[in-house]
This record gives C-alpha cells, sequence and structure tokens, in this order.
C-alpha cells in the first residue's frame, strides 16, 4: 500500500488512488492516417516494465487529477510525480 | 495439582481453577494456561492425526509454528472456529475443544489405514492420481481423500460477533515484545517518539522472562528479574502504546501493516458481552522495528513425529512458565549448545534428563553446568527410531560417521516418555521479507537474516540471526540508536553474563541403517511429507524450491512451513550438491498467521456492506410496495406488484398500461454530467459518434459513445441549456466511469479546452411520464404551459416552474411513447411525484419499474449499453451505422471502426428473434445455432434481451447473431436442455416502425 503524493494535494493512500497504465503515450492527432498497424500500436501496445516505469495516475478519491508517475514495478519506490503536460524528470 | 504440574510460576495461577473440555472429556487448568498447557498438565500429548496418513500427532511447540495441535473450538455453535492452535488459545472457564482429522476418534481412527498404505502415496500424489485409470479414481481415491481431506469445519450459522478496523498513525512501531523489542522501545520512547509495542502473547518479555538460570545473567541479575523491572518502567513512559495478545498479519510496502488484536477471545462465552471481539489495526508508521524472534528447528530423522516429541525450547517453556512438566523421563536430541538450558532446568527440578548430541564436544559453560549437575550426555550420536504408538516410550540411537553421513557401532535403546528436539534456531524473516526486504545466508549456522536495504525498518534480536544474550543487548541498542539517531542510552553499558556459543552440526537429514525408502523422516507434519518426498520430487526432475513446494506440498498448511521450509531446502541442497545459500527461498506471503473472515471485514457487513444508493421517491415506492432491483450501487424499482401478482403478471399490467393509458417511472439514478465552458460543443464531438455543433439550443439529442477500441461504451440523452452549457445523461450503472474518462481526456489530451464537467447526478430527481395520455398530466401540472407539437416538440426541453420551483422538463423518450421527464431538485422529487400521481389518477397512471422499461425499449429495438452490448460491439454491429457521422474528422473509437477486425461482415450483429411460438419466451443468454447436424454445433450467437410483449401479443427477443444482418426471416435454432426451440431472424424494431406514436 504505496503512499503517494498527489502533486495537488500531497501524500496520501494509495487507496485513493487509480492507476491509468503507461504514460506519455499520446493520441495521435489524426488517426484517420494511420495504418490499421500504426493503430494498433497508439491502442494495444505497452510495456510493462519491470524496473523503472512511466505510468498515469488518477487522484479519483481526492481531487480527481491525473498526473504521472516513475515507479519502479520491482520494489515498488516512487522515484517521481509530476503534473500532466511536465517533462518527465530526466533519469 | 495434577502429577504433571510440577513447578509454581508467576505466570499461572494456581489458585484459579478453570475448567474446560477436550474431545468431549472434562479436565481442568489454571488461569494463565493455554489449551496446549492445560492438557499438557493433564498428561495429554496427543491431540490429533496427520492430514496424509492419519498418524498420532503431539502437542510440538508453545506458539504460531505449531503444525499438530489444531482444534476446533466450540463446535456446534455459531462461534465455532476452525484451525485453531492450542498453543496459543488462552484457556478460559467452558472452553470446548476437540481434534480436527481423526474420524471417529483419536485414539481409534479409521483413516489411519492410510499409514499402512502410504507407498502408494508419494510425492504428489493427488496429482499423479488425476492420471490413473477412472474406476480406480471413484472407488478408491476419492473416498480415501474425502476422508482424510479438510482441516476442521467452517461455522455454518452467522457470525454474531463484532469486529471493528482503526486506523493509527506512528513514528516508531515495533513488532515483538521480547527483549530485544522491550529495548527498542524504551529508546523510541525516551526520544520522545510516538512507539507503538505491539506482542502477540498476552504479556511481554518474549522467552527471557522465564529465565533463571545462573549462566545468564543482566547487570547481575537473572535475566528474567531484569526484563522485569524493564517492562515495569516501560509501561510507565507516556509516549509508548502496548498492544498485547495483537498479532502482526501483514507488512506491506511504504511502512503500511495490518496487526490483529484479540479483544474478548481469551474470555468465556458469557462474559464476552456482546463487544467487538478482534480488532484489525491499520498501521502506517514512520519506521518499523522488528523483533519477531526466532522459531527453534525440528530435527529429521527416523519416526520423528510421535506424540511427546517436542522442540526443546517449548518443553523449557511449558516447566518454567507453565510449571508443566512435559516428561518425567526426558531424552534431549540436540546439534546445538540451546537445549541444554532445558536440560539444566529439568534436572534443577530433579527430573530426570538425558541428551544425545549429534556433537562430538562442546565447550560453553552451559554444556559444563550440564555436567555437573549429572546429565548424561550422548556425543556424536543420533537417534535413529523411535517406539510408542500413542506416545513416545523410547529411543533407538547410533554413533555417527566422522562426517556425519552414516551411522556406525550398534544400536543403543533409551526409555523416555518426552523427546525434546533442537535443530537450532530459524529467524523469523517473514516479516522482513514481506516488506519486500532480500535475505543472506549465513553459512556457519546455515540460517537465512535479513539484508537490510530499505531505510525505514531494521530487524533486531534473534529475528536478526542474533541468538546470544550479550549480542542481542548490544547489537539492539546499537542499531537502534543509530536508526532513531539517538546518541547515548541506558543500555550503553550493560554488563551480560553469557554461556552459549553458535557453534552447531547441521545435518539436515540424520542418517540411518534402515533405507531411505523406509524411513518416516517428517518435514512438515502438518501436511505429512518426508524426506522421501522431496528427494523424489528431485529425482522427477522439480529443481526450483517454488516447485518442489507445491508438488509436495511441503510449508503449504496453515503453518505455512514455519518448521519445515529449512529442512527442506538444505535436503534440495545436500540432494542436488548445490550451496544452500545459491537456491532462495520461498516466498514469504500475508497473513503471518490465519486470518479470521471477521478481523478482514470489519464492520463492513449487511447495510455496510457496500454503499446503497436511494432516490429522493425511494420511501413512496417502499409504500406501494416496490420490489427492488440493484442497479450499481442504487436501489431501484424492479415492478410494483398489486396483490399476489408475480414479475410476469406485473410487468404485463404495467407495460399495456404504459402504451394505453400512461405510466410514470422514477428515472432519477441516469448519471447526469453538467458541462459548460467555450468549447464544450466540441468537446461533445469528440467524446460522442455524432454531430454536435448545430444542436439548437433548448434541444435534445441521443449520443453514443464508445471507447478508443470502437467498442460501444455508454449512451444517453444530452440537452443544450445554452450557449456553452449541457446536460449529459448517462446509463446508471455507467455514470461514474463516463466521467472519469471524460475527465482523463479532457486533462490529458485535450488540456487546451475550455471545459468543465460536474456529476449533478444526485442534485435532480427524474420523473419519467410516458404513454398517450403523458401530454395531459403534464397539462394539469403546468396549466400555463403550452405543450404542443409545434410549442414543445419531441426532442426539446423548457424550463418551467411548480408553484416556485424551478424545473426542467426534457421531452424525450425510451419507450417510443410520447414521453416526458421532468427534472427537479432531489429534496422536491417526492412532492413532484406524488403531484404526478396525483394528476394521473383519473387516467388510472400506473408506476412501472425497470422491468417494463426494459420491456418497452426491446419493442422498439433500443438498446441497453451492457445489456445487448459486452464491450465486443460497434455501432455498425448494432445496426446503428446512422448515429456515426461519416462527416466529423474525428471522435472517440472512429479510426477503429474500419480496422480490418471491425470491418468484418461475419461480425455478431443485433438482430430481432420471433419464436414460431408466440408464447415461447426465450431464455437471455441462451446460444444461438443455425445447423445442428454438423459436429460440433457451432454457436453463431446469443440472446440478449427477451420478453412476453403484451402489446404485440407474442414473445420477442434481441440477439447478437453472426453475419445477423444478412438473415432476415432466416430460420435458427436456440438449443435449450429438454428441446430446440424454433426461431426467426426479424427486424430489431418490432412495434411501430413508422414512430408514430411518439407524436400522438
Ligand atoms: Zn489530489
Amino acid at each position: 500500500m504505496f503512499l503517494i503524493n498527489c502533486p495537488y494535494c500531497g501524500e496520501r493512500d494509495q487507496s485513493e488512488f487509480s492507476c491509468g497504465g503507461e504514460a506519455h503515450i499520446v493520441r495521435p492527432k489524426q488517426p484517420t492516417e494511420l495504418s490499421d498497424d500504426q493503430w494498433a500500436e497508439y491502442l494495444f501496445m505497452r510495456k510493462n516494465i519491470k524496473g523503472v516505469q512511466f505510468e498515469r495516475w488518477n487522484h479519483a478519491h481526492g481531487c480527481r487529477k491525473w498526473f504521472n508517475m516513475v515507479r519502479d514495478t520491482s520494489n515498488d519506490k516512487i522515484h517521481a510525480v509530476y503534473k500532466m503536460g511536465e517533462k518527465p524528470p530526466v533519469e | 495439582m495434577t502429577k504433571y504440574r510440577v513447578n509454581k510460576t508467576k505466570h499461572v495461577d494456581q489458585t484459579k481453577t478453570v475448567s474446560f473440555d477436550f474431545d468431549g472429556k472434562s479436565y481442568h487448568g489454571f488461569e494463565g494456561d493455554t489449551l496446549a498447557s492445560a492438557l499438557l498438565s493433564n498428561g495429554v500429548h496427543l491431540v490429533g492425526r496427520s492430514f496424509k496418513y492419519h498418524r498420532p500427532r503431539g502437542i510440538m511447540s508453545c506458539g504460531s509454528e505449531e503444525p499438530n495441535a489444531i482444534c476446533q473450538i466450540n463446535e456446534d455453535t455459531n462461534l465455532t472456529e476452525p484451525n485453531v492452535r492450542a498453543t496459543e488459545i488462552e484457556l478460559y472457564e467452558g472452553l470446548k475443544a476437540s481434534s480436527q482429522n481423526c474420524w471417529p476418534s483419536v485414539n481409534f481412527d479409521i483413516g489411519g489405514i492410510n499409514n499402512f498404505i502410504s507407498p502408494f502415496i508419494p510425492a504428489g500424489f493427488y496429482y499423479k492420481t488425476f492420471m490413473w485409470p477412472k474406476s480406480f479414481w471413484k472407488k478408491i481415491y476419492e473416498p480415501l481423500i474425502r476422508w482424510s481431506a479438510g482441516l476442521g469445519k467452517s461455522p455454518t450459522k452467522p457470525d454474531p460477533e463484532l469486529y471493528d478496523h482503526k486506523h493509527v498513525h506512528c513514528d516508531v512501531l515495533i513488532i515483538g515484545g521480547g527483549i530485544s523489542g522491550i529495548i527498542a522501545s524504551k529508546i523510541a520512547a525516551k526520544k520522545n517518539l510516538k512507539t507503538i509495542l505491539i506482542e502477540d502473547k498476552n504479556i511481554l518479555g518474549g522467552s527471557t522472562i522465564f529465565q533463571k538460570n545462573e549462566n545468564y545473567k543482566i547487570n547481575d541479575k537473572y535475566s528474567g528479574e531484569w526484563i522485569d523491572e524493564e517492562i515495569a518502567e516501560l509501561k510507565k513512559l507516556d509516549n509508548l502504546t502496548i498492544k498485547t495478545r495483537t498479532s502482526l498479519a501483514a507488512y506491506h510496502s511504504y511502512n503500511y501493516l495490518l496487526a490483529k488484536e484479540n479483544i474478548s477471545d481469551h474470555l468465556p462465552l458469557d462474559k464476552r458481552n456482546g463487544g467487538i471481539r478482534q480488532r484489525l489495526w491499520k498501521i502506517r508508521a514512520d519506521k518499523v522495528i522488528v523483533a519477531t524472534g526466532a522459531i527453534e528447528r525440528p530435527l529429521v530423522f527416523n519416526n520423528n513425529d510421535r506424540p511427546g516429541i517436542m522442540l526443546s525450547n517449548s518443553v523449557k517453556k511449558y516447566l518454567d512458565f507453565y510449571g508443566v512438566s512435559c516428561g518425567f523421563n526426558n531424552v534431549i536430541f540436540t546439534n546445538n549448545d540451546s537445549a541444554y538450558e532445558t536440560a539444566v532446568s529439568l534436572k534443577e527440578k530433579g527430573i530426570s534428563v538425558e541428551i544425545i548430541d549429534i556433537r562430538t564436544k562442546s565447550n560453553s559453560k552451559i554444556v559444563k553446568n550440564a555436567e555437573q549437575l549429572g546429565v548424561k550426555i550422548y556425543w556424536n550420536s543420533t537417534v535413529v527410531n523411535t517406539f510408542g504408538l500413542r506416545k513416545i516410550n523410547s529411543v533407538e540411537i547410533m554413533n555417527l560417521s566422522e562426517d556425519g553421513s552414516n551411522i556406525v557401532g550398534d544400536k543403543n535403546r533409551i526409555n523416555c516418555d518426552c523427546l525434546a528436539i533442537s535443530g537450532g534456531w530459524t529467524p523469523m524473516v517473514h516479516m522482513h521479507t514481506q516488506s519486500g526486504g532480500k535475505l543472506d545466508f549465513r553459512e556457519i549456522d546455515q540460517t537465512f537474516i535479513p539484508n537490510e536495504i530499505d531505510k525505514n525498518h531494521i530487524n533486531v534480536g534473534s529475528c536478526n540471526g542474533d541468538f546470544e544474550l550479550e549480542e542481542i543487548i548490544n547489537n539492539t541498542n546499537k542499531k537502534v540508536k543509530n536508526f532513531l539517531k539517538v546518541s547515548e542510552t541506558e543500555f550503553d553499558n550493560i554488563s551480560v553474563l553469557n554461556s552459549k556459543e553458535l557453534d552447531k552440526r547441521n545435518i539436515w537429514l540424520l542418517p540411518n541403517f534402515i533405507s531411505e525408502s523406509k524411513c518416516k523422516s517428517f518435514i512438515d507434519f502438518q501436511n505429512d511429507s518426508t524426506a522421501k518426498d522431496i528427494k523424489l520430487a528431485l529425482r522427477e526432475g522439480f529443481k526450483s524450491i517454488e516447485h518442489v513446494k507445491r508438488y509436495t506440498t511441503t510449508g503449504m498448511a496453515t503453518d505455512q512451513g514455519k518448521l519445515s521450509n529449512m529442512h527442506a531446502l538444505g535436503i534440495i541442497a545436500d540432494t542436488a550438491g548445490v550451496k544452500m545459500g545459491t537456491l532462495g527461498t520461498t516466498t514469504f506471503r500475508p497473513p503471518f498467521t490465519p486470518l479470521t473472515f471477521g478481523a478482514i471485514v470489519g464492520r463492513s457487513v449487511d447495510n455496510f456492506f457496500d454503499i446503497i444508493r436511494k432516490t429522493s421517491i425511494h420511501e413512496w415506492h417502499i409504500q406501494n410496495k416496490a420490489k427492488f432491483e440493484n442497479v450499481g450501487q442504487w436501489k431501484r424499482p424492479w415492478y410494483y406488484p398489486i396483490n399476489d401478482e408475480g414479475l410476469h403478471d406485473a410487468v404485463q399490467r404495467e407495460s399495456k398500461a404504459a402504451r394505453d393509458s400512461v405510466g410514470i417511472l422514477d428515472a432519477s439514478t441516469l448519471g447526469k454530467i453538467d458541462i459548460q465552458g467555450t468549447d464544450a460543443s466540441e468537446f461533445l464531438n469528440r467524446v460522442y459518434t455524432n454531430a454536435w455543433s448545430k444542436l439548437g439550443i433548448g434541444k435534445c439529442r441521443y449520443g453514443l459513445m464508445l471507447n478508443e477500441d470502437g467498442m460501444v461504451y455508454d449512451d444517453g440523452v444530452t440537452t443544450r441549456l445554452g450557449e456553452n452549457h449541457y446536460l449529459m445523461t448517462t446509463t446508471t450503472g455507467g455514470a461514474a466511469n463516463v466521467l472519469s474518462k471524460l475527465e482523463d481526456y479532457l486533462q490529458t489530451e485535450w488540456p487546451e479546452l475550455d471545459v468543465y464537467l460536474t456529476s449533478v447526478t444526485d442534485h435532480y430527481s427524474t420523473a419519467s411520464i410516458c404513454g398517450p395520455n403523458s401530454r395531459k398530466i403534464l397539462k394539469k401540472i403546468f396549466p400555463d404551459k403550452d405543450f404542443s407539437d409545434d410549442a414543445f416538440p419531441h426532442m426539446s426541453y423548457q424550463n418551467c416552474k411548480i408553484d416556485e420551483i424551478n424545473c426542467r422538463i426534457m421531452r424525450i423518450s425510451f419507450t417510443g411513447e410520447l414521453s416526458y421527464e421532468i427534472n427537479i431538485e432531489s429534496k422536491y422529487g417526492k412532492s413532484l411525484w406524488e403531484k404526478c400521481i396525483e394528476a394521473g389518477k383519473e387516467f388510472k397512471i400506473t408506476p412501472y419499474g425497470t422491468e417494463t422499461m426494459h420491456l418497452l425499449r426491446a419493442e422498439k429495438g433500443f438498446i441497453i449499453v451492457g445489456q445487448d452490448t459486452d464491450g465486443t460491439m460497434t455501432p455498425i454491429d448494432l445496426q446503428m451505422d446512422w448515429i456515426v457521422s461519416k462527416k466529423k474528422y474525428d471522435f472517440i473509437g472512429k479510426r477503429s471502426l474500419y480496422r480490418s477486425d471491425t470491418i468484418r461482415d461475419d461480425r455478431k450483429q443485433l438482430v430481432g428473434l420471433i419464436t414460431d411460438d408466440p408464447n415461447e419466451i426465450l431464455e437471455e443468454g441462451a446460444q444461438i445455432v443455425s445447423d445442428m447436424s454438423k459436429k460440433p454445433i457451432e454457436m453463431i450467437g446469443h440472446v440478449t434481451s427477451s420478453y412476453f410483449s403484451p402489446n404485440l401479443n407474442k414473445s420477442i427477443a434481441l440477439a447478437v447473431v453472426k453475419s445477423g444482418k444478412k438473415m432476415n426471416g432466416q430460420k435458427l435454432i436456440v438449443p435449450m436442455e429438454n428441446k430446440n426451440i424454433n426461431v426467426t431472424v426479424s427486424d430489431s424494431v418490432f412495434l411501430d416502425k413508422e414512430n408514430k406514436r411518439i407524436n400522438a
């Protein structure tokens, strides 16, 4: 059960949050111009890394804001949280 | 006093007799006893039968590691509890306990026959058996397994007791109230940190509390006396909370821990007074100090499981803590110094004891002490066999070869009534590993010890691999000082007298003259796995410890292998010829000891199980005898039976009334999202499949929302309230998910849009009035309003007032009838509803529930998302091409509508089904086939909605069928258990295809 530092609210219990999968996958601006393969790449393909991963999280039972998190999936260490639109911290 | 109660101690009050029942027989113990110590004081060792072979088993330990003394307590009451360890339960007046897994009795056990056919029950028996001939399975093995299987009975009646959860935050949490936990607590509390100490026993002090030996002294006091004084001081500290009878269940990441406190389990049933039985503590600690101690290891030799064979330190605790001697003719079998403490303690009380030691010598003071007291020691010896049916009566010993791999010389038989065994100590690293910590292997005494990297917890005392008194005190002091940044403590200059040495001779499986295949050398006592099983698993190719564990079931019983894991690993390492440290260990998972379901769920039972949402009109529904249906968390009226009407009759009546005159539905539960902002229209364009920019103010439009994969996600009517203001409705069950999905897109993909979303579901109540007479009712309620088609057309909305109260009326229809939805602030919902009922009396207005609503919309072929769709249906599959904009450049899911998979024309598509027999109602979910002759029969679809339509006077159904679009008029079959139902594919709109009724 993590403690997550919501960039808007501060440290809160994990039960207030939900995870939205891999971060920094931008929805294509012109989907109609993509091939089936390119669209499938956006739609279905996720890395699911063992190790440091960039993730989207939502403070669902709090401020309802989405933000990004850098988490090591092998030991659940959270290295950073940052707001949507902000650059990920350089590793 | 019984003859086995040989000693008076301050922990058991021998003036207070407690009577209890075990296996139907009455006994006496004293206040302070556990069930186990009370049984032993009555000379009862045999307490159960083993799981697989039904061998007689006795009490082996005095703690949570106990594999044998597992009881069912208070059987045949709704308070009954299985799998209770007799070594942990405190004795109380009237306690009724019974052995598990031994029918008809412990003394005569028919299942013991397994013992004689045991050559046929090798490792992996349960897996292999399934591959044997069917006839063997049914006649022989199934009955046999049924006999053997199952540890205890679960209660059959609801649990009458109360359970509680409590959240707590602290600076320092200390797990374990033994000597190192006490030292750590004192340092933490004196540093002014908010400290919690939890201990699973009812008193603090661990195994130090009953130490009274010249060889172990702290500041010139017996260590037991010293710790008494420490505890007394500890209890005076303000910022320390001490929780006894509280066991740690789980240690999660970020120092989040669960602990279970037993509040009334130790009280007689009539003194519990309906209070809280157990409380689950949810602890978030800044720092955690683990001081959980160590468990003594058994030794693995032939027939090492007879009643009367016990762990050596447990024998000592029964003697020095409970005053009970487990035998009068004791033999100790050891590979290390610690068992000599037991010998000295027995001898000092004049009880006979001899020692068999695997080692060739030891120079420690405690061994010398035992020798001086005249204890006979057989050096370099091992037990090769034990005897005695219901209790041990003798052992056979032989000398060991120089390398310990074999036996030499002659057999020597020694009589005994108790065999105390000690294979050294295993640090309880469970908590450390549960928190994600790794382990290091220490070669000298073959133990896994914590490898600490995490900055927020440390391990102290014997769970850290410190077994000597001096080491425990000094290392604990040093580590805690460092951890809590304390410069000096009262434990800095303490004098400790120490007497043991770490040295031991470790032989995981002791050699024997009997061939290995005939030896019964138990490793896991509760699951009956032997050394032979482990070796067989290795021969059969299992290499990973996790696989061997599952194949042999070693370590998989309720004790989670507390006594067995190390030996299993050791034997695997020896057999495979690898270093033990390289094998890794199995994963320790929570809970450390079993938790009751009551403690897990706490107060979340009955009405508190889940949130119950009720509309403001709920009370009216109850008064009018509605039957309710759960839709998400909402309670919705399902139907309103009159007199003794059933579901079918009520729904037929309600459906007819709604089409013939007028019906009224509580639609308050539909999700409502208020959308505002200058980009609101653009936003709707992007989230719905159809176009929104040109929707006039005051108009309503039906919208379909997809997932990015092109599958239908939700639907509903959205109304344009103003230039930049919309009110979206969603399905009742989908409301929360739709809102968070829309928020997700707004915040992450389209942050440039000026749009604000607010959930207003609970703000408004909605009365939906439908049927040819609905307009007349509206006119009565709003006499000033013009409800003509010109002034108030279908798919439009108007603001109105009832008295001074604002409301919004939408003329929209989910039934195909002329229909109005009146939305009003929730607090006025019930009075609005009653007004409608009153106004509708002359038209026999009929309240209807969700079932009628479903039937009415099915007559019109309107889908219900989640009933006619299942996350694999595109709008094209639903034959709703008309709602998918061809002009819009993009919307959520658009690109997916022409992926190679979604454009297949043999996808399942929505169709209508008409049964050849108009009175035959199909079952929802039934499979549909076209050809019964070709085997295997291909299932081409299934029924999604099915009703008897009172308005068409025939059965109708919606279904999804492969290539259904092209099948209109085709005959299909719905095979059921007893018959095949013939159906014909039809259009999915059954009633009023021309939409005349909406403007009737
Ligand atoms: Zn927040």
